[in-house]
């Protein structure tokens, strides 16, 4: 079923918890609402829900109006952020509650209803629990009973606060496909929120990233990665270097480091730009693209890459920067602590100083030789 | 070598707070032995210079066992409705915010600070015929001073505090989430308070009434003041100890006494055995 957001808009007391925002969901779609503690992604998954009011606006489930409904009518799935399974019940029961509570007209009978949860625990892959209580189950367990409690009674919408939060990393992953699949096999539409980017990248049709009550962005994790348009999805996406220039002599300028004006015909600004670190290379000496001398500070390899910390030398950076190297590039050039070393941009992100526009993309010659060679 | 070897031998030592356990525990098996175990051992000394048929003959005394009647009743009516009310208290307490709040959560400790004599006296005011309640009940027909009902007033008002204060901490900690997946599931307000929030406080509503209950067996004071101390009718187990004592009968009232002490101390076993098992469901074992 499609849901339709429309100025929602939420404060708790002083606090404005949302600014009016409006959102379109596609029947079958899986949304993730991506951002920091606080920015009210929870308050809007709970006001969908209808577990919150909102102050304004309104809400639609296809084409059921259901703004002033009540939680109960509205015939969600909710699974909480810590499951709360019901502690006194073992997991068939828990799992049959939405069953067990239903009108007198609509219950099914009891032989049915012991099938479908017989049914739902083997989909979630745990019927051999169904006599165990929660404080019985491990973390994933309770994960996947929540979600078939809240799958039994075949809700319109599937809404997840948080749903991989308290786990391990391992679990966390295997449990993020299994949910995919799930999604898939069903259909149902099925709403998420998260703070790990990589999380709702990887599970979500689109991601909606929030900060402070407003949608910053809604897009799919590809698109949202080729062109974040602003300076916070940049940052939330994951670790970027900015350099803060000023434009002198057609170059980007920061007290004794610069980087020249990119090859692209974009016309330069005083602005930042942002740079991700695998695409910045690292020479021993300024280059006739950039120079950017950086303090190694830590040498890290990584899976796949050599990740290299570096702190700004003779120049500022608010934060310290990264570039993520491959195996073969490190070899050739075998950085270590504490020594000076010089990078070059390779594509960046410019963003204009006072202006609140997307990002131009800006790249440079890679025919680019160092100004002497070693 | 040796000094990796000796190292090796050392124990690890645990470090508590509060150091030597067999001084703390010692101190402790001392003064409960003080003060609760040596004067039960002097009650089961005096009723062991009765034989048992003596015993018997004492304990089943037709007057005696009218008043365990009436007590137990009395007792029970008590506890049951501080069950009711001492929860309908507790979940207003916790759930709701409203000016004086705090006043009468103090309020709540009330009936354990005031000295039980005065309660009985105030009471007995109270619901005397010319009394404020009194009057006001007289018209309807309702006699509450120097009844059975009086003794009911009076040991329900003693013992309220035991239900709200075992009550309310566990209603405190109760994850609102929990009733939320309920209502989320489609429960009604009355289904999640049956089938989710009731079972999480069974344990400890059903310790508050059982120690409103025993607490209510040996209730006194506040009792005779206001039950009107009638043989046969409204007299209390508690009244006829004492009575036997003025008769200088100490064996009689050791006994009588011994009886109520085996009743309260059996009622808390059972109760402590139920709610260990209820709670390991709960938290796992």
């Amino acid at each position: 079923m499609s849901i339709r957001l429309e100025n929602i808009s939420k404060t708790f007391g002083q606090f404005q918890a949302l600014s009016p925002l409006s959102l379109n969901i596609d029947e079958g779609e899986m949304i993730g609402l991506l951002g920091p503690s606080g920015s009210g992604k929870t308050t809007l998954l709970r006001i969908i829900a209808g577990l919150e009011g909102a102050d304004s606006g309104r809400i639609q489930f296809g084409e059921r109006d259901v703004t002033n409904l009540h939680v109960r009518d509205r015939h969600v799935g909710f699974v909480f952020q810590n499951y709360a399974l019901f502690r006194h019940m073992t997991v068939a029961d828990n799992v049959a509650f939405g069953l067990e509570v239903m009108d007198a007209k609509q219950r099914p009978n009891k032989a049915e209803i012991q099938q479908r949860v017989k049914h739902l625990l083997e989909m979630v892959q745990l019927g051999h629990l169904a006599n165990r209580y929660p404080s019985q189950l491990s973390g994933g367990q309770k994960q996947r009973i929540a979600l078939a409690r809240a799958l039994a009674t075949k809700p319109d919408v599937l809404l997840l606060d948080e749903p991989f939060g308290a786990l391990d990393a391992k679990v966390r992953k295997e449990l993020r496909r299994w949910l995919r699949s799930l999604h898939d096999e069903i259909g149902f539409t099925s709403v998420f929120v998260t703070h790990d980017q990589e999380e709702a990248l990887e599970l979500s049709d689109r991601v909606v990233v929030m900060s402070n009550g407003h949608i910053e962005q809604v897009d799919e994790p590809a698109q949202l990665y080729a062109q974040p348009n602003s300076r916070f999805v940049f940052d939330f996406l994951g670790n970027v270097n900015v350099f803060d220039g000023k434009l002198e002599q057609s170059r980007l300028n920061n007290e004794q480091a610069w980087i020249s004006a990119p090859s692209s015909d974009v016309p330069l600004n005083n602005g930042q730009l942002y740079i991700r670190s695998h695409e910045l290379a690292l020479h021993t000496d300024a280059t006739a693209v950039a120079n950017l001398p950086l303090r190694v500070v830590a040498v890290n390899p990584i899976g796949p890459e050599v990740r290299v910390e570096l702190e700004p030398h003779e120049w500022q950076s608010e934060q310290i920067w990264e570039a993520d190297l491959s195996h073969a590039d490190y070899a050739r050039n075998p950085v270590k602590r504490g020594e000076i070393v010089f990078a070059e941009p390779k594509n960046a992100y410019f963003f204009r100083e006072g202006s609140q526009q997307a990002p131009e993309q800006v790249s440079w010659d890679s025919a680019s030789q160092p100004v002497k060679a070693k | 070598m040796s000094t990796t070897l000796s190292a090796a031998s050392a124990k690890p030592r645990h470090k508590r707070v509060l150091p030597g356990f067999g001084l703390s525990l010692g101190s402790s098996l001392f003064f409960i032995s003080l003060i609760l175990l040596l004067p039960m051992t002097g009650l089961v000394m005096q009723t062991a210079n009765m034989g048992w048929s003596e015993y018997w003959y004492v304990i089943t005394d037709e007057r005696v066992v009218a008043s365990y009647k009436v007590t137990i009743w009395a007792a029970v009516i008590a506890s049951v409705f501080n069950g009711l009310f001492g929860l309908l208290l507790a979940w207003v307490l916790v759930r709701y915010e409203f000016p004086g709040k705090r006043i009468l959560d103090a309020l709540v400790d009330l009936p354990f600070a005031l000295p039980t004599a005065v309660a009985g006296i105030t009471l007995a005011t109270l619901y005397a015929e010319n009394g404020w309640y009194g009057q006001l009940l007289a018209e309807l027909g309702i006699k509450v001073a120097y009844t059975p009902l009086g003794i009911v007033v009076a040991m329900s008002f003693t013992s309220i505090p035991f239900v709200v204060r075992t009550v309310q901490p566990v209603l405190e900690e109760l994850a609102p989430e929990e009733e939320e997946a309920g209502i989320t599931l489609g429960a009604s307000d009355w289904s999640v308070f049956r089938r989710i929030i009731l079972p999480s406080l069974w344990p400890a509503l059903v310790t508050g009434v059982a120690l409103s209950f025993t607490r209510s067996l040996g209730e006194f004071g506040a009792v005779i003041f206001v039950a009107g101390n009638m043989p046969y009718i409204s007299e209390i187990t508690s009244l006829m100890i004492f009575v036997r004592l003025q008769e200088f009968d100490f064996p009689a009232a050791s006994a009588i006494a011994s009886v109520v002490l085996i009743a309260s101390l059996l009622l808390l076993f059972a109760i402590n055995i139920w709610q260990a098992r209820y709670l390991k469901r709960l938290h796992g074992r």
